[in-house]
Formats: structure tokens, C-alpha cells, sequence
């Protein structure tokens, strides 16, 4: 469900964009998906497919998804994690006063089109 | 094909839906409140309430619910304004849902509540336009929500710790959560209620009064 809502986004987002830059047709989509943005991408694909079928110049698409890696800054000892790997308590000084840095985003990187 | 960089968050035609639904709301003197929690916290109950305490004010609620219409026969009820709105399987209201939503309301409607859907994750990513996010977290629940989820603390207004009647049952530790809190949004204000019995529903309601008053100086001098 999480996945239908961003795709619907996306969509208006390209749909937009295509206006704007008087585009015609949209190839290549690259997304930048962050590792705990908690977007699964097989849903994200099979909506994603269903979607482009609706918008006209999405039909032609591909869509590459790239992730962004999370990391986590511990506030205690001052350095950086791997989130997927510790979670939310840091390694080094077992603190949980530790922040997400990057890892929950979903952006749109680029689009080929013409 | 040519290569153009957009860099742009997917949610970025969201934003834009948002900030015109937002002037629009301000120039005509009405408060959106967009009511956000898990399921069962308490937001129709709190809403009942909030109806029966102000009295004077022009009160209608927007009734986010993937399917059913439960919620807003209850504030009908009481005598306010109400709708449904189905969210055919979404879970979360965004900009576009929300000033469909608004359109059918009365425009003369002061404070406008949206109760999103019951979840602590999707509503706290989209914005919906509202003027004032309001969280709620039930004392069930438990002290450790805002380490879950911490997007949703950051991304609200106020915080209503609902259900305080009920603390004597649970081990909810109230100092602690407002600290966790405050670390993740130091500028949220807290307000500790219980709906059953009244408690602390003043201290939110002075709040709410004083959010409306602070609007409608900002239009009189645009
Ligand atoms: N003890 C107690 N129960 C409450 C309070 N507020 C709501 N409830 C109960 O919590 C349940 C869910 O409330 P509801 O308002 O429907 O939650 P919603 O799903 O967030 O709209 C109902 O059984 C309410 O009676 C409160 O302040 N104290
Ligand atoms: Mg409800
Ligand atoms: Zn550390």
C-alpha cells in the first residue's frame, strides 16, 4: 500500500515534469531508494508497472532503483555506522542517542527522455 | 533521448499541492489540523470531545479511513460537521486527498480536523497541507514510540498523550517519554489528556484557541 502511494507520486512528479520540459516520451527513471526507507521493491516494481501503463509517456519506461546506503551518527562517541548492521545502538559505545544520517530518502536522481 | 537531473524527492508534486492548499486555508481563517496516530489512540474519542468543549467554535472533521464510515457518524452525532473519506486502500491522506476532502466542507468552518489514517508511519511522510500536525500517543502504547518512530515526532506540531486516566495500569513513564521527545523535536509542545475524564483538556484547548487567534491576526494584516 506504502509503495502504490509513492508510485502515484512519482508518476504526477514525471507527468509534471513532462509538461514543463515538453516531453514526449521518458525512458530511463532512475530512483534513489534509501536502504530503510521500508520501500520493497518488488512492490514498488509491480506498481510501478501498473502505473505506467496510465500515464502516456511513462509507457515506454524502464525504472533502475539505486539505494543509498543508512548510516547512523552516534551523538555520544561522535562517529558514524552502518545502520542495517548495528541498528539503533551505536557499536562502539553501546549509546542510543544515535540519528539516522541518510538512508530513509526516495528521490528522483535523473530521467533520459525526449 | 536527452539527460535531465531532477534530484527531486518523489513526493516533491505532494509539497507543492501542499503549500497551495495551505495559503489557501490561511486566507480564508480556517486551522487545519491534521490528527495523526496509531489505531485505537484515541483520535475520535479526543475529537468527541474537543466538539462538546467549544462550543462557540466552528468545528468540522475529515474521516480518514481506508474503508469504513464508523468515525464519522460518531461526530455527526455531536452535531458537527463531518465526512468520510476513503482512502480505497492508501495508507495515508496527502495534499491532493486532503483539498479534495476540504472542498467539501463549508469554507466557514473555523478548526478543521483531518483524523488520518491509523498508522504511525506513512501519514508522518506526506504533508497534507494542514496548518498544525497533531500527534497522538496512547498510554498503552508505551514510553518507547518515539525510538520507533521517530519521523512522526519530528514532523508534529504538538504531541497529545492520550488516555492519562489509565496510567496507573501501565508502565508508561511519562518524564521519560517527553525527554525522548523533546530530543527528537525539541520545539513540540506536550500535552498529557485524558478524554474520559477530562484531564488536561483545558491546556489543550487554550492551545488550540490560541493557534486559530494566531491565524486569523496573520490574515488581518496580510
Ligand atoms: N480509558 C480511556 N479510554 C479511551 C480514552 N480515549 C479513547 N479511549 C478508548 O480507546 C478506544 C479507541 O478510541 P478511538 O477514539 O476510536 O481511537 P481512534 O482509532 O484513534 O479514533 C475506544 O474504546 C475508546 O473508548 C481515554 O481518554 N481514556
Ligand atoms: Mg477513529
Ligand atoms: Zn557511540
Amino acid at each position: 500500500m506504502h509503495e502504490m502511494g509513492i508510485v502515484l507520486h512519482l508518476a504526477k512528479t514525471l507527468d509534471e515534469t513532462a509538461e514543463q520540459e515538453q516531453l514526449t516520451k521518458i525512458g530511463r527513471v532512475v530512483l534513489q531508494v534509501g536502504e530503510v526507507s521500508g520501500i520493497m521493491t518488488d512492490l514498488f516494481t509491480d506498481a510501478w508497472d501498473y502505473f505506467k501503463g496510465r500515464h502516456p509517456v511513462l509507457t515506454e519506461s524502464t525504472l533502475v532503483l539505486e539505494t543509498i546506503p543508512a548510516v547512523t551518527w552516534c551523538d555520544n562517541c561522535k562517529q558514524t555506522y552502518e545502520t542495517v548492521k548495528y541498528g539503533r545502538e551505536c557499536p562502539y559505545c553501546h549509546s542510543g542517542e544515535t540519528w539516522l544520517l541518510q538512508g530513509n530518502e526516495c528521490v528522483i536522481k535523473e530521467i533520459e527522455a525526449e | 533521448m536527452r539527460l535531465i537531473t531532477l534530484n527531486a524527492t518523489v513526493t516533491a508534486s505532494n509539497d507543492r499541492d501542499a503549500a497551495a492548499l495551505r495559503e489557501k486555508l490561511v486566507s480564508r481563517g480556517t486551522l487545519l489540523v491534521n490528527v495523526m496516530s496509531a489505531a485505537g489512540s484515541g483520535k475520535t474519542t479526543l475529537l468527541s470531545r474537543l466538539i462538546r468543549d467549544l462550543p462557540d467554535v466552528k468545528i468540522g472533521v475529515m474521516e480518514a479511513d481506508i474503508a469504513s464510515d464508523v468515525d464519522a457518524k460518531t461526530i455527526e452525532a455531536l452535531g458537527a460537521a463531518a465526512i468520510q473519506v476513503h482512502t480505497s486502500g492508501m495508507c495515508h491522506m496527502d495534499a491532493g486527498m486532503t483539498a479534495a476532502a476540504v472542498e467539501a466542507m463549508d469554507p466557514s468552518l473555523r478548526l478543521l480536523f483531518l483524523e488520518n489514517v491509523g498508522n504511525l508511519i506513512c501519514p508522518a511522510e506526506y504533508d497534507t497541507g494542514a496548518g498544525l500536525n497533531l500527534m497522538l500517543l496512547s498510554v498503552p502504547e508505551g514510553d518507547d514510540k518515539p525510538l520507533k518512530y521517530p519521523l512522526m515526532f519530528q514532523k508534529s506540531d504538538a504531541l497529545v498523550v492520550t488516555k492519562t486516566d489509565t496510567l496507573s495500569y501501565f508502565t508508561f513513564d511519562l518524564e521519560k517519554c517527553v525527554e525522548r521527545v523533546k530530543k527528537l523535536n525539541p520545539a513540540i509542545r506536550i500535552f498529557p489528556v485524558s478524554a474520559k475524564t477530562g484531564e488536561g483538556m483545558a491546556a489543550l484547548e487554550a492551545y488550540l484557541r490560541e493557534r486559530l487567534a494566531a491565524l486569523t491576526e496573520g490574515t488581518d494584516h496580510a
